[in-house]
């Protein structure tokens, strides 16, 4: 046994770990100068008053005081963007469950279907369809044409602070398509004697929904639900284009992203967007946790039963 | 819906009835219902998707309108068909948009090689190499695709300032080649683990070096991973808002969307024409790939999530 001792043990060290570290340099230097390092430089930045043209200054907690103290603006954009996750991930994953479901077991023209049902996914990033979404629900957009059609005044979508986060959600539940996906493929490994075996047993639609699909489907819908929670928090240009760039009207779309690039770039408050920064981290890490933490109860799977 | 046909064939058929007319019934009841179930669920998909795509289509509709004709009807035909907006809004700002689509071109292909390099670095180094510290590095690579872009922008942007490097393209783009792109690298660890380990041990015995089997093995045979990774970087590079928002001041360096942008700034609403012509063909290359490249598409998601 002198594998590991001995004048050769540096070289075998070296000989063995080389490779490796070869092929994941680039994502090492990455990881260190722009993952790990500015979430660190940014933690230490929260603590500072900074505005690029002086160097930072510390002023320990008093970013974070006065976020939770004294600023409105920070509780709107909570508000807002909690308001936007809550309601547009349910819809948005009920909507492709549904689909899904429909889509399932071989339909004629399943192809079809899924393309079209996925291509707002692939282009519902763009600008292209931010500046289409505001004229669609202009006034006299194609919204409320449609609504008209059936008698209904719609309203003033994008200047009442009332309506305007709906245009969002509709624009997020729009981009269904992923979730969809992924549902398919869950769908497709639940094994049909299953429903055969309920069917005999007399069980309706809504009692085999129930029992089999979503206790079966259970990681997916955790896997797409930490996945789509992760996303709202993160969406930023759609509420950007929409809003004009700041939120408005009356700060009813300022997602929190919106509120931090304001605050960084139109302010320059590099230490104070920071300190947002890092407080839309923690909230993102708290609530993957939450899920990670329920899912005990509610996702079991196939392999730990028993 | 609570009615059962098998319940009911019970009930109808007296106990000695053989099993064979049983199942037989069972099947045929189910065969009628699957079919009106079929049906529906036609109608059903056949109204969302058509839900679904109106808004994109009433875009190129509204890109061949006059302006007075796009606002305060449904109509998906033009009165008149013209390509006018299509000129117009090529020229519409102070630069044209033969500018800004070849910005965006340099922008995304130099983004696509970067991420499959080195995203493909990593995952082959993760998939197939032993080295110390392998599983600690797994886990913080896994951690960062929660951390939202918005928490590294600040210090990233410092970064570029001291570098001199705003107002370039190179904050847009060397990042890419540093494989900050973790849901690639966890597409190609997936695909790699697919591939047989005995083909690495055999050239191993041959006496290949590591270099030499990502070289000859691995990457000729995964091409389709890396394809399905070029494709959504194509799509996230081309549409991306934020990098080019925070890092391109000057008009002439735009990318297409923020360009698309400046239509929305300016004053006198008359360029909607024009400015929805720009959004589709902003959008084009985009659908393109999607047509062309649909079933990578669609198995890249299934296989790993991405958005």
């Amino acid at each position: 046994m002198r594998t590991t001792e001995g004048p050769y043990a540096m070289e075998k060290f070296f000989r063995r770990n080389f490779a490796g570290y070869a092929f994941l340099a680039p994502w090492l230097i990455g990881f260190f100068l722009l993952a790990i390092g500015p979430i660190l430089a940014s933690l230490w930045l929260s603590f500072t008053k900074y505005n690029i043209v002086r160097p930072p200054q510390w002023i320990g907690l008093d970013n974070y005081i006065y976020m939770f103290e004294f600023d409105d603006r920070f509780k709107k954009a909570l508000q807002v963007t909690f308001s936007f996750v809550v309601i547009s991930v349910p819809a948005k994953l009920i909507f492709a469950l549904g689909v899904a479901m429909a889509l399932d077991k071989g339909i004629r023209a399943i192809g079809w279907y899924r393309a079209l049902f996925y291509l707002p996914s692939i282009l519902g990033g763009s600008i292209a369809v931010a500046i289409l979404w505001r004229q669609l629900f202009n006034y006299d957009g194609v919204v409320n044409s449609a609504l008209r059609l059936v008698g209904l005044d719609g309203p003033y979508w994008l200047a009442d602070p009332k309506y305007s986060l709906w245009t969002l959600i509709v624009l997020a539940v729009w981009q269904f398509g992923s979730p969809m996906l992924i549902f398919l493929a869950g769908l497709r490994a639940i094994p049909q004697e299953l429903y055969e075996a309920a069917e005999i047993d007399a069980a309706g639609p809504v009692r085999k929904f129930f029992a089999i699909t979503v206790p079966l489907l259970a990681p997916v819908i955790f896997f797409n639900l930490v996945l789509q929670m992760i996303e709202a928090f993160k969406s930023f240009s759609g509420a950007f284009i929409i809003s004009g760039g700041s939120g408005a009207p009356l700060d009813s779309l300022l997602f929190f992203t919106v509120y931090l690039y304001d605050e960084a770039f139109s302010y320059l408050r590099m230490g104070y967007a920071s300190a947002l920064a890092w407080v839309l981290l923690l909230i993102i890490a708290a609530f993957t946790a939450i899920a990670f933490w329920t899912s005990k109860y509610w996702v079991h799977y196939e392999n730990e039963r028993g | 819906m609570t009615e059962n046909p098998v319940t009911t064939t019970i009930a109808a058929r007296p106990a000695s009835t053989d099993t064979a007319a049983l199942a037989r019934a069972y099947r045929e009841a189910r065969a009628r219902r699957a079919k009106r179930a079929g049906l529906l669920k036609h109608i059903f998909l056949i109204l969302t998707s058509l839900i679904m795509i109106y808004p994109l289509i009433w875009m190129i509709s509204a890109s061949f309108k006059p302006d007075n004709q796009i606002f305060g009807s449904l109509s998906l035909w033009p009165q008149t068909f013209d390509w006018d907006n299509y000129g117009q809004g090529w020229n519409a700002l102070s630069v044209s948009f033969t500018r800004f689509f070849l910005n965006s071109t340099l922008v995304t292909v130099l983004s696509v090689i970067g991420n499959v390099i080195s995203c493909s670095f990593a995952g082959y180094a993760f998939a197939r190499l032993e080295f110390t510290g392998k599983n600690i590095w797994f886990a913080l690579m896994m951690m960062t695709l929660m951390v939202p872009y918005h928490v590294v922008l600040i210090p990233q942007y410092l970064l570029f300032l001291n570098l001199g490097w705003v107002n370039t393209y190179l904050p847009l783009i060397v990042p890419k080649f540093l494989a900050g792109e973790a849901f690639f690298i966890f597409l190609m660890i997936q695909f790699f683990r697919q591939l047989p380990r005995e083909l690495d041990e055999a050239a191993m015995i041959d006496g290949c070096s590591p270099f030499k089997i990502y070289w000859a093995i691995i990457m000729p045979l995964s091409l389709p991973a890396m394809a399905t990774a070029a494709i959504f970087s194509f799509i996230w590079t081309w549409e991306d808002f934020l990098g080019p928002l925070v890092y391109l001041n000057k008009v002439e360096d735009y990318t297409v969307p923020l360009a698309l942008r400046m239509f929305l700034s300016q004053d006198g609403a008359s360029q909607y024409g024009p400015m929805f012509a720009m959004s589709i063909l902003s959008i084009l290359p985009i659908f393109l790939f999607f047509i062309i490249f649909q079933r990578l598409i669609i198995r890249g998601i299934a296989m790993s999530g991405l958005k």
